[in-house]
């Protein structure tokens, strides 16, 4: 109820968080409106180039997707394909500065819900928090109070990554000394706790310190995504019968 | 006092208000983050002096409360502690209105920095921990803003006429 209550009121707070970030706006516009001929042009080859090498990545990616399915129905395994997606972009508002929360202005107008995903081209972001009515909270994966599960993609390993409250760090804090995990290592979101879907990459890791004094090993990882830059962000949209799907998995996974 | 110029009055505060609220919602880097002054509290101390019988412990809580909303802090927070304020500073009212502005800033440094310690507190109780001395810069970055506050909302006042 207090959340309603809270989302209703985001109708009063959100005209002024929109003037509050009006210079920022201002400045993309500007950005966008006084580009020289030329620099279109260059970045308009460098995209045309980009996606060429995307497209090819993709038709790899197409024959994989299809083996993958022929192989899980073999297995006689469901599993979700591919996510829906929804683009929205965020305001440029100061919170709490003890927090790591971004707006977004898309709400329950557009069908947002408390614990959705969002990400950005690089990865995982965060989840929103509170929907509002035109706009919404969200929180980021750096937030002292927010933890991931994650797997390492080199060997599986999985472990929970949590928010330090720095802009662009967060840690490992239950690993033992003599786990396999390296300087380099991507940990990708594992799909553990049923919240973000598996897969998707969150943090390079980038020091590790192995004090024998200590229980755990202290391991800090970089965010992939880009938490403080993206403009756009990528919310997942989790439909009905894939949560049916994947949770079918697990009970068959627990069979065995 | 008509009751036309009681209307124009309300809009002026409510302005006042809104301006604070974009204030404190501006984007700045993050290095300057931290010294962000508590402009919707200054706003609301000056508006419980100078109009103690409009502004009160209700217009706190409102305000705080919205700013709950804006910082997405657990519903209540900012507005118990913007009401204390309101509460304080209309007690104290009579007293504040005749100090030297050097004086009154002291008296403004006490009230932020109560707020912020109620704020500390209720967060303290919910498991979040602010272990560090920057989280009281804002109280004294409020006090060194005061004087100018003070000046500017006393000529907006007298221009428009709120009383």
């Amino acid at each position: 109820m207090f959340n309603d209550i809270r989302g209703f009121f985001t109708l009063v707070i959100y005209p002024l968080q929109s003037i509050a970030s009006m210079p920022d706006e201002l400045g993309f516009w500007l950005d966008s409106q006084l580009n020289s001929h030329q620099s279109l042009v260059d970045e308009n080859k460098k995209y045309r180039a980009e996606n060429l090498l995307l497209k090819a990545q993709l038709q790899k990616f197409t024959s994989l997707q299809a083996e993958n399915i022929r192989l899980r129905s073999l297995l006689k395994s469901s599993r979700k394909l591919q996510d829906q997606m929804l683009i929205a972009e965020t305001i440029t508002v100061d919170l709490d500065p003890y927090k790591r929360q971004i707006v977004i202005n898309k709400g329950l107008l557009s069908g947002i819900y408390a614990g959705q995903p969002i990400l950005d081209a690089y990865g995982i972001m965060g989840q929103i928090i509170h929907p509002g009515i035109p706009s919404s909270t969200a929180i980021l994966i750096t937030d002292p109070s927010h933890a991931i599960p994650v797997q390492n993609n080199r060997n599986g390993l999985r472990t929970i990554l949590y928010g330090t409250g720095s802009a662009n760090f967060l840690e490992v804090q239950n690993l033992p000394n003599n786990a396999d995990i390296k300087e380099g290592d991507l940990l990708i979101t594992s799909g553990l706790g049923g919240r973000f879907p598996e897969g998707y990459p969150v943090a390079v890791v980038t020091e590790i310190k192995r004090d024998p004094g200590q229980p755990f090993a202290q391991i800090t990882a970089e965010a992939s995504a880009h938490l403080e830059q993206s403009r756009e962000v990528l919310l997942v949209i989790e439909s009905e019968g894939v949560s049916k799907d994947s949770s079918a998995e697990r009970e068959q996974k627990d069979e065995p | 006092m008509s009751h036309k110029q009681a209307y124009h009055g309300g809009i002026v505060i409510l302005f006042s208000f809104a301006i604070a609220f974009i204030l404190m919602m501006f984007p700045l880097a993050q290095e300057l983050e931290i010294y962000r002054p508590k402009l919707v509290t200054l706003v609301l101390i000056y508006w419980c002096i100078a109009v103690p019988h409009r502004v009160g412990v209700f217009t706190g809580w409102i305000v705080g409360f919205f700013l709950d909303i804006h910082t997405d802090s657990i519903l209540g927070l900012h507005a118990l502690s913007l009401a204390v304020v309101a509460y304080l500073s209309y007690k104290l009212h009579a007293r504040i209105r005749l100090y030297p502005l050097f004086q009154q800033s002291f008296i403004i440094l006490l009230l932020v920095a109560l707020s912020q310690i109620l704020i500390l507190w209720i967060n303290g109780s919910m498991g979040e921990v602010r272990g560090d001395w920057f989280y009281w810069i804002p109280s004294l970055t409020s006090t060194l803003l005061w004087p100018w506050l003070f000046y500017l909302l006393r000529n907006i006042r007298r221009l428009y006429g709120v009383n």
